[in-house]
């Protein structure tokens, strides 16, 4: 029981201790420095800010979560039927891959103007923008997943005379899952960093549009108030997704000896 | 006469990799009797494991047929279980749950494995006790030996109970006081089951200490060049195997693949 407790600890104190003696070098800097608030506003300036404004500063954080998670979840359907389809067939996967290599070479907050034209301000550009930027990790990890399966254990299920689909669901599924959950740590960071660059310009609602209302009226301390909310739901999901990882992918951990 | 249980016939098979095609079997015919436990000797690449994905029906032959109870074997059998070169467990299971894998796919197993769940693993662990693997049911495979991988991937080659065993260098892989324990556990699986046993193998004495019934094959393209009947009693012990008669059949064997070297 203590020996898990040490265990745990050992996992938490270092991220903990980085994190406040980052913000602490931030504090100390900014004095010592003497750096006007305008320029960069200090913490705990930003923190008191955050507690000035966070009833509204709340419904904006969920609108901006909401949003992610839509996108997200388009990205996840979306990406493991692709990723499938071109993990399964070598030639699906030469006809795609230099096009989705194309799409995710474009940047996605230059689509925003288009889903503008296209959508008109609002949650759904941003939604779009979300699933785009989270897709491909998606896909390339679920393919990768099922293109590496090892032959011989597609053999053993061949031999019994297995179908396609029970070869998927017995072996290329669960050889892809500890794939598809490490992408999924990933991707939800980029759904998150893509509603947020989406609101920026072409939402009425959500953190991403809250910061630039702020930084019109020179509210400094209130965007980077804005900037912290969105790190830390950042590491909220990206935690959430590292435990799922954690529980649905153990194998994966235990035969590496991790 | 009885038809043959497996029959191959003028099998020759040629792979296709980076455009140039391997020869790998030459005009290969042999018959295995029901019930038989015949071996397939040879060097290293002279094509044994393709032998066995051709009885398996995971390939097709290039030219010649591959008989299965006198039927034209065109696909997987159900029949037929199997054993790998490699243990090629699945990670993410438990040693039982790789030894319940095949009641999940083969019918008419497949059709009741949630209903008769419990059934079915008694049964896999009374094969994991049988090859001496009690207290390891439920470990997953990184735990576990190679010997032992080895022995759960055994009992998954048995567990749908198949008329035709197929066992791919079952013990290359392991030093010699497992290899030779497994002999025993599989001498006894054998005589318990009465099913048909293909085996490749590298090793004379294995394929001597288990077979009724012994084929040499040459190097690629390989094809066959000795047969040899086994004819001793058993059960055989390890005892046995410092006998005359045993050792007389290894070296038999053994000038013959020199003659045909030469
Ligand atoms: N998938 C394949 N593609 C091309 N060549 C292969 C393939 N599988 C086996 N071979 C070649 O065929 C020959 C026989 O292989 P194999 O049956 O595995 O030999 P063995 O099991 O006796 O060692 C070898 O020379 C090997 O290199
Ligand atoms: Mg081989």
């Amino acid at each position: 029981m203590s020996e898990t407790l040490r265990l745990r600890l050992q996992a938490f104190l270092p991220p903990a201790i980085a994190m406040l003696l980052f913000i602490l070098a931030w504090e100390v800097g900014c004095i010592v420095f003497n750096v006007d608030e305008f320029v960069l506003p200090r913490p705990s300036v930003a923190f008191a800010s955050y507690l000035k404004w966070q009833t509204a500063i709340w419904p904006n954080a969920l609108q901006t979560l909401m949003t992610t998670v839509v996108g997200f979840g388009i990205a996840i359907v979306l990406g493991v039927a692709l990723g499938a389809i071109i993990g399964y067939s070598a030639l699906m996967y030469r006809a795609l891959y230099p096009l989705l290599i194309a799409f995710n070479s474009v940047p996605k907050a230059a689509l925003v103007p288009v889903f503008v034209i296209w959508f008109g301000i609002g949650t759904v550009p941003a939604v779009l923008i979300a699933f785009l930027i989270s897709f491909f990790p998606i896909a390339v990890n679920v393919a990768t997943g099922i293109a590496t399966v090892e032959p011989e254990l597609r053999d053993v299920l061949r031999s019994l005379g297995a179908s396609q689909f029970d070869i998927f669901r017995k072996v290329g599924f669960p050889r892809s899952a500890p794939y598809f959950f490490a992408s999924l740590k990933v991707a939800i960071t980029l759904a998150f960093v893509g509603s947020v660059i989406a609101e920026l310009g072409a939402s009425n609602n959500g953190i991403g549009n809250m910061m630039v209302i702020a930084s019109s009226r020179f509210e400094v301390p209130l965007v980077f108030a804005g900037l912290m909310v969105v790190a830390v739901m950042g590491i909220a999901l990206y935690a959430v997704f590292a435990v799922l990882e954690r529980r649905l992918a153990a194998w994966a951990y235990r035969s590496r000896g991790v | 006469m009885p038809t043959p249980c497996v029959e191959l016939r003028h099998v020759s098979l040629h792979y296709h990799s980076d455009g140039k095609p391997v020869h790998a079997l030459e005009d290969v015919s042999l018959t295995v009797e029901q019930g038989e436990f015949v071996s397939i000797a040879g060097p290293s690449g002279c094509g044994k494991t393709t032998i066995l994905k051709l009885v398996s029906g995971l390939m097709p032959a290039t030219r010649g047929q591959v008989l299965i109870d006198g039927q034209v074997v065109s696909g997987p059998q159900k029949r037929v279980g199997m054993a790998f070169q490699n243990p090629s467990l699945l990670p993410w299971r438990s040693a039982l749950g790789n030894v319940l894998l095949p009641l999940e796919v083969v019918q008419p197993h497949r059709a009741q494995f949630n209903t008769q769940r419990k059934a079915y693993e008694e049964e896999a662990r009374r094969l994991l006790h049988i090859v001496g693997l009690d207290g390891f049911a439920d470990k997953p495979p990184y735990q576990l030996s190679g010997g032992m991988q080895q022995r759960v991937a055994l009992c998954r080659a048995l567990i749908h109970q198949p008329e035709i065993l197929l066992l791919d260098e079952p013990f290359a892989a392991l030093d010699a006081f497992t290899r030779e324990e497994l002999w025993g556990v599989l001498q006894e699986l054998w005589t318990a089951r009465r099913c048909t046993v293909i085996m490749v193998t590298h090793d004379l004495r294995e394929a001597v200490f288990l077979s009724n019934h012994v084929y040499v094959m040459s190097k690629r393209p390989g094809t066959i060049v000795h047969q040899q009947i086994i004819d001793l009693p058993r059960p055989r012990t390890l005892a046995d195997t410092f006998e005359p008669r045993f050792v007389e059949y290894v070296r038999q064997i053994y000038d013959k693949i020199g003659e045909v070297r030469q």
